[in-house]
């Protein structure tokens, strides 16, 4: 293996991990507000067919990552509302979304089942990129701007979590929504803001896949990215950054099971990227009990003010 | 002065939550309009396809059953699992370990030819049960959630299967679509009558039920498999082992969901093929037949007739009127959805309280 | 000059409790109040409908003079009071700073936690909170998380703190910089009231004692006019009840602790150096006030915590290290005082008559249970210790308080148990249901077994047991044996109760 081909690894990586790192950082914020969303991959779904649809109807692909980011976002509210308002248990909410997400997306889309796009997001030019030095264009040169964006998106993101007031309150309704009331923090209204956050976030990965990475449409072709987006919230102790290098692990992973196929039978390699999440919760699992920094102690609890319990 | 006040109910009635179940189907139903409208299809004859072919005929309702067997089979299973609560998500690929291995049965094992359904059944379930400890293990010992863990296994079996019929298992002069050999005879279950209906898996699959119902109610091992599920800490109390029960909850499970990827292969297909066509996701439906029947195995006969009367009508949609078959899936969520929902009005009632008193 | 003023505040709660009685008092501005009281006396719900969590049924509250109606904690806060509970409502993963700005509009967006850090840090040196406030909660004791909250209140600017038996979770050494905080507010003009059960904390800290009783205020006056011995007459004054003589004990040991240490939920020691017997036929009544470690007691008896030091017998075997099942298994009955781990609410109330029993003959058949053998002795258990509504199928939630009490007594009490511990039984229940709980008690007594009732009643405890031990703060403070309880009695219980030596 040479050393273009490593950074080919890299550089595939960037595109693979964006949709992943996308959708990780919308469910990491659902997530510290105390929503447990397993519905991403239904958002991803819908958001991917809608930024196809509108990118072919309108051959704008911008216009269609808008519309990707739509159909996720409107999509979670229907998760927010059963899981805030009607406080129904968040794990069945979630997976009837994505199993209602998975066959909208599958049924609608029918009618451009295997089309593709004429246009789709365009990487920077390439003499923008040959300024940098050669290992650095290598990496970068089909960099495009979500792929930018989502970069810069990890990095405000997690500044917004951990140092401003908001983002503080924010994680204090995922810790203790009753102290958090008691406060005079509007809990019911972070966890809304949070999900619909989440599933934009989620749309825009979908549309990302559809739009940019392939730009194609077929059923299925988020291949449970969703639920490594899930995977990856844990793994990622909820911190947008390390979303960030986990996400771009795991499209390394996927590219070199793609670049393994020489050697090892493909879809062996294939299933790599989904027990790589099992085995990294079993690490996540002792180091969060020991290191007691871990999952937001209110995910997944339907909060109702007077239960302190 | 009289007032109506809302309470909580302390004993939803069993005719409140039929009630409500109803009400879900016909409100999934109804929204699910509008995608027959996206094909320009009026949802009446939408709904009239749809019934008929799910019940309209002799073949139609001998098609319903034979989708009913796989949920059958695995809600019961996923019945004891939600009991427990336990989370197994990952019957679907549970369902393939079990087709996997009946396959190998079938076409490598050498078997003479009158143990060989019996050994496809035997190694079938426990090839599922297996498959279902791995998450089962990583929650007793590692806390790892079995949401996740069993999830991800379902896609690691399907690549598995697709490996196995492309590569080492690919059948003798298959080009295109790849799949299996066809099995030899000895591996090929009876069906009734004309139909496709394997009679064998059915009446194992209303066994499986009746004797999950009596399990959980009469056994000693079925009660405390209840106790662990209602208050974990009361078991702690008693001494009841909430590991083992996991154990033993994804292990019938597990195990129940891969006997019905045995009966799929050597029922309907009698050979090994893709994924998604030996299983129609039937593991994740299955979640929602355990579901509405709320976790009775007894119920989860009406409940598996009642989703797969769902999915052979959607196979009709798509027959006759070029619906995709996901259809099915918008559905199926649609109905989870709405269950979950509308729950919460099953935890109240009205109650007209003359005097502001307290009715309890 | 008068900072608030109670007048004839009631509340009454379903059921026909009156948990405040047209309670009338004065708190005077800059000064340190007490409220003393036992369980149930009133104390908390007064200072709910203080700080907006309860509305009154009749009465009003004065502040500086003017009628002030309080509807919510958030309009408390704006009126100037907070509160310091006894469940603490902070983020353990968050910094001391974080919690203490939590919910504040008036912080900066941009590391909202930089400028506040060095106010908290000033508040704590004034005041003598003496916390960093980049620590995380999950790293602060019990005191210091308090001082956080503390924190919170005056960080808000109140100028009336109302502190919920604060010193319950506190080292002798937090108690003194605690009060040195109060005298520190006191002289900055603000108000502290203080509930409390303990005598000397009252003599040593209050300007000011409101002494409740039942609901009703016993009398206002200043520590310094009076006596821990006159306050504790004034909280548990009444005549005693007729007693029951003392049963012929046997001399036989049923449970001995030795020296038994153990640690409680919050990393604290709950149990410390305790011994303690249980002879056969006697029933041993456990006082103190909620909180002195009598749950943490019932659980290292039962298995369900571990024993750091010391040992534990069961009529000489040692029982110290044994799982929950086992110990139940050699004859130790069980009434836990959280209802719902003795029963389990959705199953009725002949598979909770079998929880304990199911896995021996008669009622085990291997792989099943005999059910028939079951409903045979649900229907038994039903009648004899007269379960109402007599339904076998009924899910026991749907029982009164006293008919779920009697399903758990009927199944522990049926097995003929060597030891019954009975934690808090008749706790919630009407006058009818605790009088069958206490038959029961006798009754098992009678047949030999020795039970250990705890207990926060102190009546309960007077008309039941042969023996009373008194805990507080995690020791026996106090062990006394008598054939006839006299006033005298009561009164020292109540003060070894309030921690004061007798």
């Amino acid at each position: 293996m040479n050393i273009e081909a490593i950074l080919g690894v890299f550089n595939r990586a960037l595109a693979y991990g964006t949709p992943l790192l996308l959708a990780t950082l919308g469910e990491i914020y659902a997530e510290r507000a105390g929503i447990l969303n397993l519905g991403v991959e239904g958002m991803m779904m819908v958001g991917a067919l809608s930024g196809f649809v509108v990118t072919y109807a309108t051959a704008n692909p911008w216009m269609g990552v808008l519309a990707g980011a739509l159909a996720g976002g409107i999509f979670s509210l229907i998760h927010a509302f059963s899981s805030i308002t009607l406080r129904a248990n968040q794990t069945v909410s979630g997976l009837a979304l994505t199993l209602l997400g998975t066959g909208i997306a599958g049924t609608l889309g029918r009618s451009w089942e295997g089309k593709t796009l004429v246009v789709s997001i365009q990487p920077f030019s390439k003499t923008f990129f040959a300024k940098f030095p050669p290992l650095m264009s290598m990496i970068f040169k089909d960099t495009d701007a979500l792929i930018l964006g989502s970069i810069f998106a990890a990095v405000f993101l997690w500044f917004f979590l951990f140092k401003t007031r908001p983002g503080l309150f924010l994680r204090s309704c995922g810790e203790n929504p009753s102290a958090s009331d008691t406060l005079g923090v509007n809990v019911w209204r972070v966890r809304y803001l949070a999900t619909f956050f989440g599933g934009i976030m989620a749309g825009i990965g979908g549309a990302y896949i559809s739009v940019a990475y392939r730009p194609a449409w077929s059923s299925g072709m988020t291949q449970g990215m969703g639920w490594l987006a899930v995977a990856l919230t844990i793994f990622s102790f909820w911190n947008p950054l390390f979303a960030l290098v986990g996400a771009y692990l795991f499209g390394a992973l996927f590219h070199l099971a793609f670049r393994l196929q020489v050697f090892i039978a493909p879809e062996i390699l294939n299933s790599l990227p989904y027990l790589f999440p099992v085995v990294a919760l079993v690490f996540v699992s002792r180091l969060a009990f020991r290191k007691k920094i871990g999952v937001p102690e209110a995910l997944g609890k339907p909060y109702r003010r007077g239960e302190t319990e | 002065m009289g007032k109506f006040r809302i309470e909580l109910s302390l004993q939803p009635k069993t005719t409140s939550i039929f009630f409500l179940s109803l009400v879900s189907i016909v409100l999934a139903f109804l929204c699910s309009s509008l995608i027959f409208w996206f094909y320009r299809v009026s949802p009446w004859e939408a709904y009239t396809v749809f019934f008929r072919g799910a019940f309209g005929s002799w073949y139609a309702l001998s098609e319903t059953f034979k989708r009913m067997i796989p949920l059958l089979l695995v809600g019961v299973g996923l019945s004891l699992s939600f009991r427990a609560q336990v989370l197994n998500i990952g019957a679907e690929g549970q369902i393939l370990l079990g087709a996997i291995a009946a396959s190998w049965v079938a076409l490598f094992s050498g078997v003479p030819p009158f143990l060989m359904l019996p050994a496809m059944f035997i190694l079938g379930f426990l090839a599922g049960a297996g498959w279902a400890l791995v998450p089962a293990v990583l929650k007793v010992r590692f806390a790892v959630n079995e949401v996740l863990s069993s999830l991800m296994l379902n896609y690691v079996a399907f690549n598995v299967v697709l490996y196995l019929i492309g590569g080492p298992w690919k059948g003798k002069g298959v080009r295109g679509f790849t799949y299996t050999d066809t099995f030899p005879e000895a591996g090929w279950l009876g069906t009734i009558g004309g139909t496709r209906v394997p009679y064998f898996t059915l009446i194992v699959g209303l066994l499986v039920a009746v004797m999950g119902y009596f399990f959980l109610k009469k056994a000693t091992l079925g009660f405390e498999l209840r106790i662990v599920g209602s208050s974990p800490k009361t078991a702690q109390l008693l001494g009841v082992s909430e590991g083992r029960i996991t154990l033993l909850v994804m292990f019938l499970s597990g195990g129940l969901a891969g006997f019905a990827g045995v009966g799929e292969v050597a029922g309907i297909h009698h050979l090994l093929r893709h994924p998604s066509h030996i299983s129609l996701g039937y593991g994740y439906t299955g979640i929602i037949v355990a579901w509405l029947a709320r976790a009775n195995p007894l119920a989860t006969i009406v409940t598996a007739f009642l989703f797969g009367a769902l999915i052979s009508g959607g196979d009709a949609l798509k027959v006759s009127l070029g619906i995709p078959f996901q259809v099915v899936s918008v559905l199926n969520g649609l109905i989870l959805l709405f269950l979950i929902s509308t729950e919460i009005l099953s935890r109240y009632r009205i109650v007209w309280s003359s005097s502001g008193g307290v009715e309890n | 000059m008068i900072e608030i003023a109670f007048r004839s505040i009631t509340k009454r709660f379903p059921s026909h409790i009156v948990a405040n009685d047209r309670v009338s008092f004065e708190v005077e501005k800059g000064t340190v109040h007490a409220l003393l009281g036992e369980n149930g006396a009133g104390k908390s719900t007064l200072m709910n409908i203080l700080y907006g969590l309860l509305q009154p049924d009749e009465g009003e509250i004065f502040l500086r003079g003017k009628p002030q109606k309080i509807s919510s904690p958030k309009e408390a806060i704006a009126l100037g009071i907070g509160m310091v509970h006894q469940h603490f409502r902070l983020i353990n993963t968050h910094t001391v700073c974080e919690n203490v700005i939590l919910g504040l509009r008036s912080v900066p967006f941009f590391f909202p936690a930089k400028k506040a850090q060095l106010e908290v840090r000033a508040l704590s040196e004034k005041y003598g909170l003496r916390v960093d406030p980049k620590t995380r909660i999950w790293q602060l004791s019990a005191g210091e998380k308090q001082k956080v909250e503390i924190l919170k209140a005056l960080y808000r600017k109140v100028e009336i703190l109302i502190l919920d038996e604060p010193t319950a979770v506190l080292t002798p050494q937090e108690v003194e910089e605690l009060f040195r905080t109060l005298k520190v507010m006191k002289k900055e003009g603000k108000t502290c009231i203080f509930i409390t059960h303990k005598l000397n904390e009252v003599m040593a800290i209050a300007d000011r004692v409101t002494v409740m009783r039942q609901g009703k205020v016993v009398n206002t006056l200043s520590p310094s006019s009076t006596s821990p011995e006159e306050l504790a007459r004034m909280m548990v004054d009444k005549p005693v009840l007729s007693v029951t003589p003392k049963k012929n004990v046997s001399s036989r040991v049923v449970l001995e602790l030795q020296d038994v240490w153990a640690i409680g939920d919050k990393d604290l020691p709950a149990l410390l150096d305790v011994t303690l017997t249980v002879r056969a036929g006697e029933i041993v009544g456990v006082a103190g006030v909620a909180g002195n470690g009598q749950r943490e007691l019932a659980e290292v008896i039962v298995g369900l915590r571990k024993v750091k030091r010391g040992r534990i017998f069961l009529e000489g075997t040692d029982i110290t290290a044994l799982s929950p099942r086992e110990i139940a298994a050699l004859g130790v009955a069980y009434v836990p005082e959280e209802r719902n781990i003795g029963l389990i609410g959705e199953m009725s109330i002949a598979e909770n008559l079998l929880l304990r029993e199911y896995a021996e003959p008669p009622f085990s058949q291997g792989f099943w249970v005999n059910w028939n053998k079951a409903e045979a002795y649900s229907e038994r258990l039903i009648s004899h210790y007269q379960i109402h509504p007599p339904l076998m199928e009924m899910p026991v939630r749907l029982l009164s308080g006293g008919n779920r009490q009697r399903v758990i007594l009927a199944r522990e009490l049926e097995r003929k148990p060597k030891l019954v511990i009975a934690a808090n039984p008749t706790a919630g229940l009407d006058v009818q249901g605790v009088e069958a709980i206490h038959e029961l008690l006798v009754k098992a007594q009678e047949d030999g077994a020795g039970v250990l009732l705890i207990s926060g009643d102190l009546d309960e405890l007077l008309k039941l047991s042969n023996r009373i031990v008194v805990f507080f703060r995690g020791e026996v403070v106090g062990n006394l044996e008598k054939e006839r309880w006299t006033e005298e009695d009561r009164r020292n219980i109540g003060l070894m109760m309030g921690g004061v030596r007798v």
